[in-house]
């Protein structure tokens, strides 16, 4: 993500004045996430992990916020949440599909997986649905090799999967 | 009843007790073998079977020296991958100067295929404290950490609730039982980075930075996590640390290979946990001592190639490690015999591969995986795989060139050798491996543009054999892309234009009419 329009800097802009003048809905909730991680700088890991925990992927402004709050440059936070593959800065869908492409998955044919997954939602990876019904990613390793190829849905894993099961898997989510 | 028994798929005979399965026979399962026998939850089930003692030993008549002195004794090497002595990192941090020290347990196991430290962390999570307790008591420190991996949110609430278990038993805080020493666990929640599975990665993620490793000119032991000394092992390592002191290091030693009696180097002692999975029979955790071949392993524990197929390679190591083939299935598994072989221990990955699995394909695989994980801090790791990876990409797509294989080596060979962490140094394993070993296979793509493992899309056709067509539909009914047509009973065929060459057809043909 470049922000090199005017455009963009000018919605920057507008973001930190809307949380310095106390318009931002989520003050209460950062504060308090701060408070849990001790107000503590080092932990701000932690802290973009709670927040990620809460919204389901980190908001700008908040970010801004926490920024403020803690006296942390704002590259060093966009720098982390940029770095770590946990964090979002999109709001994910309703149903996040992560099929796992570790070695053992991908022995046993997560990639036809992926291609069937796609062709179902008519998204592909990293992108999420404009009904917001699903979110797909790829992760690796889900830890559990034994039922490759294997999928999670929300926090419901689906192992030893064939392509031909993904319609009736993924039907169920709404 | 006995149809209900588990049957051999070898000899066919009907197995009674648990421990005659061919898969648990062959196995010692000294480190997580008390995963059954206690609910992880419960410390007083820990305890009941001889749990903390080995701390009790050490607190209450043991001096850190000799602590340190048995582990550098027993052989331990670090089960994370590196295989470095134990006890010698040990010794380095307690004599370095400054006060206050770290220890860390690094449950970061990101190796996609391997899940030996999640089942330690969630089966028996006070073996691990009880390690660390240990070892902090050896090098001084007051302050431990473990660091877990993100995927693994029911490790991070067993230890949690053990860490908080412990602290209220006496194990942890202030004067732990009576002794007067001071120690207590934090527990940290990676972010989803491979590269935070190195140490100095891991240490500058705990201090709230970016996981970028640094050049180690100086050790961790001696400058650490916040710049203080610091012990860093993984999950497995600090779990065989309690055995170690309450049963014995002749113990320890009688398991293993070499001799460590002069040199903790000399050799590979205790057991080591596999994860065994990919095209094997019995896929799961596995616990053999060091030295057992790899066919034992895969043939007498994993029980062979499922539906008759044949076996190519094993890839050990996780995704650095290297591809080893059918010729080298009698090397005995331990750090040494790995590295020699051009692969590696890794933190116990083994996937294994039939004849249906194309190695360039893996190869390329495993460079995509690393290429995403590399940091980016260093030029030649996060340049080099990416332009390994495009050579790959263009001998799997049919575009490979004459002397590629020569240029595949010589970027590997200056990714190795230039890289600042162990990352990029053993990234290119994968790709030499393949090449040393399998290297007719790059020359089929390169030169036949032909995929023997029948993977490569671009290389594959699939084709109706009219003659053994029975017509049955069913390779029809699971063409995700609708492009088998066919009457029943009549010879099917498939329109290569739409093909999308996912394979269903020929998975599903109990025929074998179809072919590739």
């Amino acid at each position: 993500m470049v922000r090199d329009t005017e455009h963009e800097l000018m919605g920057i802009i507008e973001d930190m004045l809307s949380v310095k003048e106390g318009r931002g809905p989520n003050g209460r909730v950062i504060n308090e996430i701060l408070d849990r991680n001790g107000n503590d700088p080092t932990r701000i890991v932690a802290i973009l992990q709670c927040l990620q925990d809460r919204f389901g992927y980190l908001p700008r402004e908040e970010l801004y916020l926490i920024s403020d709050l803690l006296g942390l440059p704002m590259n060093r936070i966009y720098h982390l949440a940029t770095f770590f593959k946990a964090f979002k800065l999109t709001p994910p869908g309703r149903n996040t599909i992560k099929l796992c492409m570790g070695t053992a998955c991908h022995v046993r044919g997560a990639g036809v997986i992926k291609d069937a997954i796609e062709r179902y939602i008519g998204v592909s990876v990293g992108g999420t649905t404009a009904d917001f019904r699903f979110s797909f990613e790829t992760v690796r390793c889900l830890g559990c090799c034994g039922l490759a190829p294997v999928m999670t849905v929300g926090d419901t894993v689906h192992g030893k999967l064939e392509p031909s099961m993904i319609r009736k898997v993924l039907e169920k989510y709404r | 009843m006995k149809r209900l028994l588990y049957r051999d798929p070898v000899t066919k005979k009907r197995i009674v007790h648990e421990q005659e399965l061919p898969f648990l026979r062959k196995q010692q399962r000294v480190v997580f073998g008390d995963n059954t026998r206690i609910r992880p939850d419960d410390i007083t089930d820990y305890i009941a079977i001889g749990g903390y003692q080995a701390l009790r030993i050490v607190l209450e008549d043991w001096t850190p020296v000799k602590v340190i002195n048995a582990i550098i004794r027993s052989g331990l090497r670090g089960r994370g991958g590196g295989g470095f002595p134990t006890g010698i990192k040990w010794r380095s941090a307690r004599k370095a100067k400054q006060k206050e020290k770290y220890v860390i347990c690094n449950a970061d196991e990101g190796d996609p295929g391997a899940f030996m430290d999640r089942s330690i962390c969630e089966g028996n999570p006070h073996r691990i404290i009880e390690g660390m307790i240990i070892g902090a008591y050896a090098v001084g420190a007051e302050k431990g950490y473990i660091y877990v991996r993100k995927e693994y949110p029911l490790a991070v609430e067993t230890l949690s609730t053990a860490i908080s278990q412990a602290r209220d038993c006496g194990f942890l805080g202030g004067n732990i039982l009576g002794s007067g020493m001071m120690f207590d666990i934090t527990i940290s929640r990676g972010a989803g980075a491979f590269i935070c599975g190195e140490s100095t990665a891991l240490m500058a993620s705990l201090e709230g930075r970016v996981g970028e490793p640094r050049a180690k000119y100086i050790h961790t032991v001696e400058k650490g996590l916040y710049d203080r000394p610091t012990v860093l092992n993984n999950v497995e390592t600090w779990a065989n640390v309690p055995h170690i002191i309450s049963k014995g290091v002749e113990w320890f030693t009688s398991m293993g290979t070499g001799d460590v009696k002069s040199d903790p180097w000399g050799g590979s002692m205790g057991t080591k946990v596999f994860s065994l999975v990919g095209n094997v029979n019995n896929t799961g955790l596995v616990e053999v001592p060091m030295g057992m071949t790899l066919r034992e392993i895969i043939f007498d524990i994993g029980g062979g190639i499922p539906n008759g197929r044949k076996f190519k390679a094993v890839q050990t190591g996780g995704p650095s490690g290297g591809c080893l083939p059918e010729s080298m299935l009698d090397l005995p598994v331990d750090f040494d015999r790995l590295t020699e072989a051009g692969s590696m221990m890794g933190s116990g990955g083994m996937i294994v591969m039939d004849e249906n699995t194309c190695m360039v394909d893996m190869a390329r695989y495993f460079i995509d995986f690393l290429k995403d994980e590399s940091c980016g801090k260093c030029l030649p790791c996060r340049e080099g795989l990416r332009a390994i990876l495009e050579v790959l990409t263009r001998i799997t797509e049919g575009e490979g060139k004459r002397g590629d294989i020569k240029l595949l080596e010589e970027i590997s060979r200056t990714v190795a050798d230039t890289s600042l962490c162990a990352l990029g140094g053993s990234a290119p394993n994968p790709v030499l491996s393949t090449i040393r070993y399998f290297r007719d296979e790059y020359v089929a793509h390169i030169r036949d543009k032909s995929c023997p493992g029948g993977t490569c899309r671009a290389l594959v056709h699939y084709r109706v054999i009219p003659e053994a067509c029975t017509g049955c539909t069913a390779c029809a009914k699971v063409c995700p892309v609708d492009c088998i047509s066919g009457e029943k009973r009549a010879v099917h065929a498939i329109d290569e234009t739409r093909c999308v060459k996912c394979g269903a057809c020929y998975s599903v043909c109990r025929f074998n009419a179809i072919e590739r």
